[in-house]
């Protein structure tokens, strides 16, 4: 069975010029323990599918299709069953990890909330005992003392990791990560894609990565949807889309990308009027 | 060899910490910029790489006179300008100029594109070449806007429209230096190609001269004539383009160089082969 199977997932918000789709007939397939790289460019609607996944579409929007979760329908599901897969079964990573955490509380106290949120009837003191491991787990050191400690005394790529391991404490499925390294520096976006890397080999976690960087999806992913405007344009397995992609907007995106390793003559622009047809070649 | 046009010499920056210092006492300082020297020669685009917090931006901002120096001169085609008052600075914002991260920040959203790209020379009280409608016209085409569009707000333009505005305005006052502050960095990666090909053929075309604070290495090497590598305020590195990304010698280029994300060279060999087939 499936990990997560996605048909036909649209999301759709009122305009003043009608009904405009943010995502449109999107399927997805990823298999337990699997890697699947959402990549798409500003407005490709990327986002709005990692939130729509999890029903965390703004109000405005209407969302229609279906989303399952190891063959559980997610879409019509109540608010409070819904609350009961989030962050279980499911856990979301957000690019800012600053304004995901509160800066009032000591993130041992945050990781123990969201944990006895999921876990009736845990006592303080075995929640204290997951959130120190969770932060062990993320590679953070000392996590006994630093669990007592504020956001703000964590750089932030700590940050990250605290984020990260506030997810894994319930030991999810899933894990999506939207964006997860964009505001970090490249050494420490370095560190965290291998910590996902690590933490997917141990646990088997299943992860969906949204992200806007081919490199990165390149290197931690084995699968890949390519969006744009709102449509999957192009879906296959990593190699196939990095050797042999076949979409003409995957092909102009992949000339674009400036090469670390070698200076190219003339970046290839992608023409902006390029037409998009959605990929009909059925799920990965 | 000829004379570096731009050179910074032992360029320090220390700013006061908040809440430290009193009514005798002096704050403590926090040295953003520690003894950084560079020199550009003309028509070379000098890259400045460092991760945040290495005071990449800030030694940008001294070399453009938009901060003071604690310490340390900044020289223009061999004259020092590090004193420079405001009368004279405007002579010197004439040969210098800056384009910044994010364009819509940085442009006047309530002022039409003619005013914004006009108004470095308003500011400087000299005629506009042409009158200020053709100047405009011949500003946008020169960096690939439409120049029907000279009436339009900076809301009207997507990002990579944008912030060819604010290069256009750089340009306006036909400076020799351009300082790209971060400039593509904040662009999708198709825009971004765009972008950076505009300023290789600015270069080409008219010989300008760019001091390019990225953090992103594979943007570098694709613009860059030389590359200064920074960390903690200082340049631990510098050198060609092609040395310091093939042969890094500091350990710290070397961590940079490991840390960048890389589509694997053999698939994107494959990829060439079979595109040249189809």
């Amino acid at each position: 069975m499936m990990l997560l199977e996605v048909r036909d997932l649209t999301v759709t918000f009122p305009t003043p010029r009608g009904p405009l789709d943010a995502v449109r007939s999107l399927d997805l397939d990823l298999e337990p323990g699997g890697a699947l790289g959402i990549v798409g460019e500003s407005g490709s609607g990327k986002s709005m599918t990692s939130l729509a996944i999890m029903g965390l579409q703004p109000r405005a929007a209407r969302r229609t299709g279906s989303v399952r979760l190891q063959g559980r329908e997610l879409v019509g599901m109540s608010e409070a069953d819904l609350r009961r897969v989030r962050g279980d079964r499911v856990a979301m990573v957000f690019q800012d990890p600053l304004s995901s955490l509160n800066p009032y509380y000591t993130v041992g106290l945050q990781i123990e909330e969201a944990y006895c949120a999921h876990r009736p009837g845990v006592t303080r003191r075995e929640a204290r005992k997951v959130a120190i491991a969770a932060l062990e787990r993320v590679r953070i050191r000392d996590a006994a003392r630093r669990v007592n400690h504020y956001p703000h005394q964590f750089s932030g790529g700590m940050r990250q990791r605290v984020m990260i391991a506030m997810a894994l404490s319930t030991e999810p499925e899933l894990l999506i990560a939207d964006e997860p390294t964009t505001a970090l520096d490249v050494t420490v976006q370095a560190q965290i894609l291998d910590l996902l890397q690590e933490i997917r080999r141990e646990t088997g976690t299943g992860l969906v990565l949204i992200t806007h960087d081919l490199a990165v999806v390149s290197e931690i992913t084995d699968h890949i949807v390519v969006m744009k405007d709102g449509v999957c344009v192009e879906r296959g397995a990593v190699e196939q889309i990095f050797t042999r992609p076949r979409h003409p907007y995957t092909q102009a995106l992949l000339d674009a990308v400036p090469r670390i390793d070698d200076e190219i003559g003339e970046l290839r622009a992608v023409a902006p009027g390029l037409a998009v047809a959605p990929d009909n070649g059925g799920p990965v | 060899m000829s004379e570096p046009l731009l050179r910074a010499t032992h360029l320090v920056k220390e700013f006061p910490i908040m809440g430290t210092g009193g009514l005798l006492r002096r704050p403590a300082t926090f040295r953003a910029v520690d003894d950084v020297s560079f020199e550009i020669r003309a028509g070379e685009t000098l890259a400045l790489v460092g991760e945040s917090g290495s005071g990449k931006s800030t030694t940008a901002r001294l070399a453009a006179r938009l901060l003071d120096v604690t310490s340390g001169t900044v020289e223009l085609d061999g004259e020092d300008v590090t004193a420079l008052k405001r009368s004279e600075l405007n002579r010197f914002r004439s040969e210098v100029q800056v384009v910044f991260q994010d364009p819509y920040s940085s442009l006047n959203p309530r002022h039409t594109v003619e005013r914004i790209v006009t108004a470095p020379l308003v500011y400087q009280q000299r005629t506009i070449p042409g009158g200020p409608r053709a100047f405009t016209r011949s500003l946008m085409e020169r960096v690939g806007l439409d120049p029907d569009h000279s009436q339009k707000y900076p809301a009207q333009f997507s990002g990579g429209q944008a912030q060819r505005i604010g290069i256009a305005r750089a340009l306006a006052v036909g400076p020799r230096v351009v300082v790209c502050d971060e400039a593509v960095s904040a662009l999708d990666v198709s825009v971004q190609a765009q972008v950076i090909n505009l300023l290789r053929d600015l270069q080409r075309e008219e010989g300008l001269t760019y001091l390019f604070i990225a953090h992103d290495l594979a943007v570098v090497r694709q613009i860059a004539t030389r590359v200064a590598v920074m960390t903690q305020g200082r340049i631990v590195e510098e050198g060609d383009r092609d040395s310091v990304f093939g042969a890094p010698r500091h350990e710290y280029t070397r961590t940079l160089l490991d840390a960048v994300p890389r589509i694997r060279p053999e698939w994107e060999r494959q990829r060439r082969a079979n595109a040249g087939r189809s």
